[in-house]
């Protein structure tokens, strides 16, 4: 096993913190998990705010080398990008939670930068009707 | 209305926005982060959010003009009269259940797909170009309809959008049965 430094992605947020990897596996300490992604490891599993995942039953998630990236997000249903030999990792958003939240009808929220970088966000613009219009250069 | 362009950076829009010399907000989204909130698969894409924050109507190809309507087919006038039906009359177009019928929902391999994406990008901005490549082609694998990963990735991976690439992107697209190109009505009566 190597210690190293890695860094990952979650929503845009970038951490670098160091993990354990061997062949194709990477093992983040609990702090690491929680620092990176805000998912804490509790006796009864794996909790964010108030949501709490098992582990009972997955194997080797969680273990004395730490919390297994992969196994971790496969629990979570969320994708994993994995680049070993640069030592990047992305984590996605699940089909389930866009799917539920799109069936909701709510429309999802967002803060993005104008061409002057002055940041907006769709719920600033509350109590308009909005036409919403995705395009570019290409 | 807000336009989002999924541009690596404002420069790549800007000559765009320029000349639209616009009122409303012209965002720049080079993380491509309305497309995997709304799953927008290709531009231009129109969603209509109303007074509550609730999508009114979903995910559509719809154009201002009819420039290039030789090309793809789509009149601009029956959406513009929906929209003015809607916006000056407050006519609903779609009841929220026939909204949530027309929607459609991202599928795993498309999530992965966008997360490939995004790693590649990072890759790329940190200025791990072969990294990143292997990454924009992977993210293509996974979700090979989806312009804004196929078609978004070129001018980043200094591939030309306009050229034989896209062509054969393009190509590919009509022969799995144009995917998802079903242009909904603009009113019940078209």
């Amino acid at each position: 096993m190597i210690r190293n430094s890695f860094t990952l992605i979650d929503e845009g947020r970038v951490h670098v913190t160091p993990a354990t990897m061997a062949g194709e596996r990477v093992w983040l300490t609990p702090g690491a998990l929680q620092a990176a992604f805000g998912w804490e490891v509790k006796p009864r599993g794996l909790c964010k705010d108030d949501r709490c995942i098992p582990v009972h039953g997955h194997g080797d998630v969680v273990t004395d080398a730490g919390v297994d990236l992969a196994g971790f997000a496969a629990l979570l249903s969320r994708p994993l990008a994995l680049d070993l030999e640069e030592r990047v990792a992305c984590l996605g958003a699940s089909a389930t939670d866009r799917a539920a939240k799109l069936a909701s009808l709510d429309a999802p929220d967002f803060t993005l930068p104008d061409v002057d970088g002055t940041m907006h966000s769709l719920s600033d613009y509350r109590g308009q009707k909005i036409l919403l219009v995705a395009y570019a250069s290409w | 209305m807000i336009t989002v362009a999924f541009d690596q950076c404002a420069d790549d829009p800007r000559p765009f926005i320029e000349a639209a010399e616009p009122t409303h907000p012209s965002l720049i989204d080079s993380e491509h982060l309305v497309a995997d909130l709304y799953r927008i698969v290709n531009v231009p894409t129109v969603v209509w959010i109303d007074e509550h924050g609730c999508i009114a109507r979903p995910n559509d190809v719809a154009f201002g003009n009819d420039a290039f309507k030789d090309m793809h087919g789509i009149e601009s006038a029956p959406h513009l009269e929906a929209l003015r039906r809607w916006v000056k009359g407050g006519v609903m177009p779609l009841d929220k259940q026939e909204v949530r019928d027309l929607q459609i929902p991202p599928t795993m391999e498309e999530q992965l797909g966008r997360t490939e994406f995004s790693l590649a990008w990072y890759l790329h901005r940190t200025g791990r170009r072969a990294a990143a490549e292997r990454h924009f082609v992977r993210a293509g694998q996974l979700a090979p309809h989806d312009f804004t990963i196929r078609r978004g990735s070129m001018p980043i991976r200094g591939m030309d959008p306009m050229g034989s690439d896209f062509a054969e992107l393009y190509m590919e697209w009509v022969q799995a049965g144009r995917p998802y190109y079903r242009p909904i009505p603009g009113s019940k009566d078209d």
